[in-house]
Order: structure tokens, then C-alpha cells, then sequence
């Protein structure tokens, strides 16, 4: 974008200067961004309509199913009220955050300590190492899902959120690959010259790599973070249905609808709890935006 | 590995390599190393590294200790009757007074103890190694390393090993043991009628793979090629339909001179940040029966009558078409964005030039940009069909796999094979079959990702950018 500073001035007589078939298309891809824009905030406006709809029936029971019209009658908290105080809603959420901060403070370790070495250490058994991570990663997750369940259980750790963190970051060293790519960035010589220097490889990270490394490190940690409010097939196998006090706010809300009966009626209260999932997600994910966006970029651009 | 002779023979010398040295060592070595071949750590212990020589005695005590005895974790023993047991998979059928033996778990503990064997091997030749060096020290310096060096290494030349084994024992704990074990399930008849703890499983051979190909009863067998052809069609559609979705909505938000880029963007990362299970079941009610998208495309006239395209019965492509559909509004926003990253850095020299050369903007677009594009996300493109081949989540929560089709033989219209996957195994307990459709589904994956991975000049060049 290095003509920033020169479209902002110069619009106004650009736009005079340019030709009609240029104005049109101009003014078509306003609209069709707007027109998309709107297309992609619908169901989400849908959802957040429907967490405040307070319509009521004749018999003034809450009207809970999804209906027919988009724009809500009547607006009021009474779904979050519901939510907080009849549901298991505040403990999922308290389980989350709990499993969430545990996951990623081991995932953000184990993963870039092998996207480093991976990177950096040019030991004998590094390529072997990166086809066999590369062939782990093309089985299903799911299909040895069943074996650690089991596994958890010989150990005596199913059905619990200890169980979940393990889950979610054991196998986080294999996920090495964006990491990788932000240290091949990281210039050879910055290390050889530390070495020269006399320090050891374990300070080296310490105190020359990891400073430099907040883009990477912020990244790994942000999905890590978020991967848990997000996931809803481990944590179902590994906690089971029947224990509503353990699950995690997927999972919970999952059942609220979708249980042993489906539930259609408590709709506006799911809607309150997607709200309330959402909310901090999105409001992370905007503020750590420029460290997603470059995160994801380098990683799968580069390869 | 140009001529297959010349690889042949290099094969050989490099799996025949480990043995060659391993002899020398005992015949070079001092009479600690010598000793050390029988009794872990007595080398360490002859050149005065006593610390080290312990902890090595005590592996070797350890692992000999656990081979011995056996302990029994929920009444399964491990150890050598470990061994035992995983060709057996268990003898006592039980009755009321005692009950049968685990099938499962007496696979699970043979596997683990497979582990924990190649893990004393790699034990007991590293202690070996160590007092090898120590008489190699001796030799050129006179004196061997103390244990406070040896620590100190950990975190000098060999920290890559400190860094390494935590998440390396992760992935053998959490994955690699778990997928092996997956694997030798599906070479077992271990399914409804097998429970494990009640009743015991046996060895089958390939008869579950034979069964997805030819079973006489045949049910499995017609199911599994039109799931196996929608898994494809749905991957390739999913692919390239949000890949290029993505690069065009790319394109019209990095139009010179439009403004509010950043707000655009903002909107498609919002549904990025969503997560899935709210954004993907807030689409199932919105499009459902009850939703207000009927309303609107009954208004307009599309639709007579209500119509639920997800679960519509009568022909499976309404909801397979809805997923496409659905699946663009989740997945472009993430190609939008790594498209954007490339065309940032698409050098503006490049541009000038064309400029300068009189092209018009429909020949950059076709001659520049979209190259520039299509060559750096190409690994994106191949992670991404593998993803979908193996993308779970928005058909589980979309459809449920649903609608059910005749003879489904519990795979839905719009099931893929890992969703079918997932059914067989949680809900089915059909353990076997779903090991198998895990195999060939990572074949599949395998098969795309080395043919086209392996080409790309990402992977070729993987040093090339340092």
C-alpha cells in the first residue's frame, strides 16, 4: 500500500479525471461489497437479535423456538436471566476458561520449541522427524480419538477437564509448521554471532530468540486459546453426555438443543449463550487481528 | 536414489550401518563398555560417572522389574504376558464368577509395552554410546565429563533435545500409540457383538477391509462408494469453490483506491473469529423449516411451500448443494484473507512494468496477479482439500449426515466419510469398520498430499528462503 498517502489527497480530483466506465465500476464494487457484507452479518445479526427477543405467548410463556420473522417484537434479557440462573451456563463457562488458559500455556510451549528446533537445530534426525509429523497429521484426529479415550480411562482420566487439557495440547509439537516458518525468518547470523559470543544454546532462545518472537508467540497462543470455545467432538467423546457439570460451553449448548431430544423451544436461550461464547472470542480476535492475519498468512502461504 | 541397484545397496549399508557399529564398539571398547552390554550402566560406573551409571542401572532394573511382574492395571497385566495376550487377545470367555478377559485392553497394553520396550532398546544403546565416549575422553583428554557438565549440555549443544522430548512424548502418547492402536482394531472384530470386558475379540486378517469391497450381505460394500464419491465431489467443490470465492473477494476489497479496506476485512474476520458450532447452527435454524429464509423466498415467490433444505428426503442434493453454499460463507473469508497477504506482496515493479508495456488491467489481472496468487497458496490449496476431505464439523452440526437414504447402513445422504467415521465408532460401536474407513481415508489424504505436496517447490525448496 505505498500510495496510501496519495490516494487520500488526490480523490477528489481523480474522481473528476476518471472515465465513466471506471466510475461505474467503481460504484459496482461499493455495492457489491456492501451487498456481501451484509450477506455475511445476517445470521450473525440473527443470532444476536434472537439472544434479546422477548415475545410471549398467549399464556405468557416465553416464545423460545426459532420464527419466522427476522426482526424480534420485543426486546429484553430475559433469555441471559434464564441462562444464568437455570442453566449449567456459567459453569461450562468457568470450565472453559479453565481448560482454554491450561491448553494454551502447554500448546504455545510444546509447539514452538519444535517449530524452533525444527527450524534452527540442524540435527541428524530432522527431516525423518518432519515426514513423520507430516504423516501423523494426514490420519483423522477423530480416528484415534476412540484409543485415547480408552487410553484416558487405563489411566484412570477419563471425564475429566484434566483429560481435555491433555487432549487439546499433547499433540500441539506436531502443529509446528507456522512456527517454523516465522524462525526460517529469523536471520541465521543472529545466532551464529550469540554463539560466537559464548552463549549457550538454552539462553540463546531464551533471551535473543524469544523477544523477538511476539508475532508467533501471540499467534500460537491466541489459537490455542481459542481452539477449546470452539470444539465440540473431543470434548464430547472425552467428558460424556450424561455430565452436564463438566462440559464445556460447546458442548453444553449443543445439548441444550440437540440433546437425546431435540429441544427447538430453548432457542432464544441458546442464542443468549452463543452471545455470551462469542463475545470475548470476537473481541480477542479483533484486537490480536494484525497478529492473526500475518500468523495464518506466513504460515500456510509459505508452507 | 537415482538407480534402483545403487538404492538397494545403499539401503542395506545404511539399515545395516546401527549393527556394524554396535559391534565395534564392543569389541573397541574398555572392559566398562564391554560390561555395560550386559549391565546398563557399569561402564558409566568403571570410568567414576557415577550418577549417570545409576540412573541407567535403574532403567535397566525398571524395565527388567515391569517385564517380570507383570503389574496389572484394570485387571490387564502388562509386561511380558503383554506380549502374550496381544497375539491372543485374551482366553477366559467368562462367566458369572469370573469375568472375561479385556480384549481391548490386553491390545492397548501390547502395544504399550511394544513402546516401552523400544524405548529401554533406545535406553540401553545410548548407555553404550555414553560409555563409549567416556572411554574416547579418556583417550584424547584424560578425563571423562562430570555429571554437572553433562547437565550443563542439555541446555548447550544438546538443548535441542531438552526442547524436543516434552512435545515428542505428546505426540507418541497422544497420537502416534492412539492411531496404531486404531490401526491393529481394524485387523480385529472388535464391534457391537464384541464388547470389550464382556465378550473377547480375535485377529480377523483383512476380512473388514474385504468387507468394504465385496461383503456378501453387501451393505457396507454399496454404501461405501457413493459416501467415498460425495466425500470427493463435496472436497473438490469445497476447495476450489472457496479458494477462488476468496481470491475474487480478495481482489474487489484490494481494489486501488477503494476505501474501507480495513472495515471490509473486519466484517469477513468476524465470522472467521465465530465459532463454528454458533455460526454453522444459527445457518441450520435460519435456512429450517421455521426460519425466516423460508419467509423471505416464500414472499418472493421462489418457494410455494415451506422446504427444508437440509433434511428434504426426496432428493439428497438439495442438502448437499445447501452445505456448498453454506460452506462458501465460512470458508471464503479465510482464503479472502491469505489472498489479500498475496497480493500485498505482489512487487509493484512488476505492475510498472506492465503498465509501461501498454497492458490493459484485465491482462495484469490475468498475466500478474492471479499467477502471483495461485503459485504462492498453493500449499494452502492442497491443506485445504485435505481439511475438507477430513472437515467434520460442518456436517456434523449441519446435517447430522442426515437426510437418511434407503440401506444407508447408518451413513446419511451427506455423511463423509469421517462423520461416518465418527457414527460407526461413538454411536455404532462398530470399532472395526470405522478403524478401516480411517485407514483409507488417510490413504486418500496421503495419496493427494505426496503427489501434489511433493512437486510443489515450497517443499523443494524448503531452505530456499533462509
Amino acid at each position: 500500500m505505498s500510495d496510501k498517502t496519495n490516494t487520500k489527497t488526490d480523490t477528489k480530483t481523480k474522481f473528476f479525471n476518471q472515465t465513466r466506465s471506471e466510475k461505474i465500476s467503481k460504484v459496482g464494487a461499493y455495492i457489491l461489497l456492501i451487498v456481501l457484507s451484509i450477506i455475511w452479518l445476517y445470521p450473525i445479526l440473527w443470532i444476536v437479535l434472537n439472544a434479546f427477543r422477548t415475545e410471549f405467548n398467549a399464556d405468557g410463556t416465553m416464545v423460545g423456538t426459532v420464527v419466522s420473522h427476522y426482526w424480534p417484537k420485543q426486546f429484553g434479557l430475559d433469555n441471559f436471566k434464564i441462562l444464568f440462573a437455570n442453566t449449567y451456563f456459567p459453569v461450562w463457562f468457568r470450565n472453559t476458561l479453565f481448560v482454554a488458559i491450561f491448553s494454551c500455556i502447554l500448546s504455545t510451549m510444546l509447539n514452538l520449541s519444535v517449530a524452533y528446533v525444527m527450524s534452527k537445530v540442524k540435527f541428524k534426525m530432522r527431516k525423518p522427524f518432519m515426514n513423520i509429523a507430516i504423516v501423523m497429521g494426514l490420519f483423522p484426529g477423530f480416528m484415534s480419538m476412540i484409543a485415547i479415550y480408552y487410553i484416558l480411562k487405563a489411566l484412570g482420566l477419563t471425564q475429566t477437564l484434566t483429560a481435555l487439557i491433555l487432549c487439546y495440547s499433547a499433540g500441539a509439537g506436531l502443529g509446528f509448521y507456522v512456527g517454523k516458518g516465522f524462525f526460517d525468518t529469523v536471520p541465521q547470523a543472529l545466532i551464529e554471532a550469540a554463539r560466537i559470543d559464548g552463549a549457550g544454546e538454552a539462553r540463546i532462545f531464551g533471551s535473543i530468540i524469544l523477544p523477538i518472537s511476539k508475532p508467533i508467540i501471540v499467534y500460537t497462543a491466541l489459537m490455542s486459546f481459542t481452539a477449546p470455545w470452539m470444539d465440540f467432538i473431543f470434548a464430547r467423546v472425552i467428558l460424556g453426555e450424561q455430565n452436564t457439570h463438566l462440559h464445556t460451553v460447546a458442548v453444553g449448548l449443543y445439548y441444550m438443543m440437540y440433546g437425546q431430544i431435540v429441544d427447538t423451544s430453548r432457542f432464544t436461550v441458546f442464542a443468549a449463550g452463543c452471545v455470551c461464547v462469542a463475545l470475548p472470542i470476537v473481541a480477542l480476535f479483533m484486537y490480536l487481528q494484525k497478529y492473526y492475519i500475518e500468523g495464518s498468512t506466513a504460515g500456510s502461504v509459505k508452507g | 536414489m537415482d538407480k534402483n541397484n545403487n538404492g538397494i545397496a545403499r539401503f542395506l549399508k545404511k539399515i545395516s550401518k546401527p549393527f556394524i557399529r554396535f559391534y565395534n564398539r564392543f569389541m573397541d571398547g574398555s572392559l566398562g563398555t564391554k560390561m555395560s552390554h550386559f549391565v546398563m550402566g557399569s561402564g558409566n560406573v568403571y570410568h567414576g560417572q557415577i550418577i549417570k551409571g545409576l540412573i541407567y542401572f535403574t532403567i535397566q532394573a525398571g524395565y527388567a522389574l515391569f517385564m517380570i511382574t507383570c503389574p496389572k492395571v484394570n485387571n490387564t497385566p502388562l509386561g511380558y504376558k503383554a506380549f502374550i495376550n496381544l497375539i491372543t487377545l485374551g482366553t477366559e470367555e467368562g462367566d458369572i464368577f469370573t469375568p472375561a478377559d479385556n480384549s481391548m485392553l490386553m491390545l492397548l497394553f501390547g502395544v504399550v509395552t511394544i513402546g516401552i520396550t523400544l524405548m529401554y532398546l533406545f535406553a540401553y544403546n545410548s548407555n553404550i554410546k555414553s560409555s563409549y565416549k567416556a572411554d574416547q575422553d579418556i583417550k584424547n583428554y584424560g578425563k571423562v565429563t562430570s555429571f554437572k557438565q553433562d547437565a550443563k549440555e542439555m541446555l548447550g549443544n544438546r538443548f535441542y533435545i531438552t526442547m524436543l522430548t516434552p512435545a515428542a512424548l505428546g505426540a507418541v502418547v497422544f497420537t502416534l500409540l492412539p492411531t496404531i492402536f486404531m490401526i491393529l482394531i481394524s485387523f480385529t472384530n472388535y464391534d457391537k457383538e464384541h464388547q470389550a470386558g464382556l465378550k473377547l475379540f480375535d485377529w480377523v486378517g483383512f476380512n473388514n477391509f474385504t468387507a468394504f469391497f465385496t461383503n456378501p450381505t453387501g451393505e457396507i460394500a454399496a454404501r461405501f462408494l457413493p459416501v467415498l464419491a460425495w466425500t470427493l465431489i463435496w472436497a473438490f467443490f469445497a476447495t476450489f469453490l472457496n479458494y477462488y470465492g476468496g481470491i475474487l473477494l480478495a481482489l474487489l476489497i484490494n481494489r486501488k483506491g477503494l476505501k474501507g479496506k480495513k472495515i471490509f476485512r473486519a466484517i469477513f474476520v468476524l465470522t472467521i473469529a465465530i465459532p463454528q458450532f454458533v455460526s454453522l447452527l444459527a445457518m441450520r435454524n435460519l435456512i429450517g423449516e421455521y426460519g425466516p429464509m423460508q419467509k423471505i423466498l416464500m414472499d418472493i415467490g421462489i418457494l410455494s411451500e415451506p422446504m427444508s433444505f437440509l433434511a428434504n428426503a426426496t432428493n439428497v442434493w438439495t442438502a448437499r448443494i445447501a452445505i456448498i453454499l453454506i460452506n462458501l460463507w465460512v470458508g471464503i473469508p479465510y482464503s479472502m484473507l491469505l489472498a489479500s497477504g498475496a497480493i500485498m506482496n505482489i512487487p509493484e515493479s512488476l505492475y510498472e512494468a506492465a503498465r509501461i508495456d501498454g497492458a490493459k488491467k484485465f491482462t495484469i489481472l490475468r498475466k500478474i496477479t492471479m499467477p502471483y496468487i495461485v503459485f504462492i497458496t498453493t500449499p494452502y490449496l492442497i491443506s485445504s482439500f485435505v481439511g475438507n476431505i477430513t472437515s467434520f464439523n460442518i456436517i456434523y452440526l449441519l446435517t447430522n449426515g442426515n437426510p437418511k437414504v434407503t440401506g444407508g447402513y447408518i451413513a446419511g445422504g451427506t455423511d463423509l466419510l469421517v462423520t461416518w467415521l465418527y457414527k460407526l465408532t461413538i454411536d455404532e460401536q462398530q470399532y472395526n469398520l470405522g478403524a478401516v474407513i480411517g485407514i483409507l481415508t488417510f490413504l486418500i489424504t496421503s495419496i493427494v498430499t505426496l503427489v501434489t505436496y511433493r512437486r510443489s517447490k515450497s517443499y523443494k525448496e524448503e531452505d530456499a528462503f533462509q
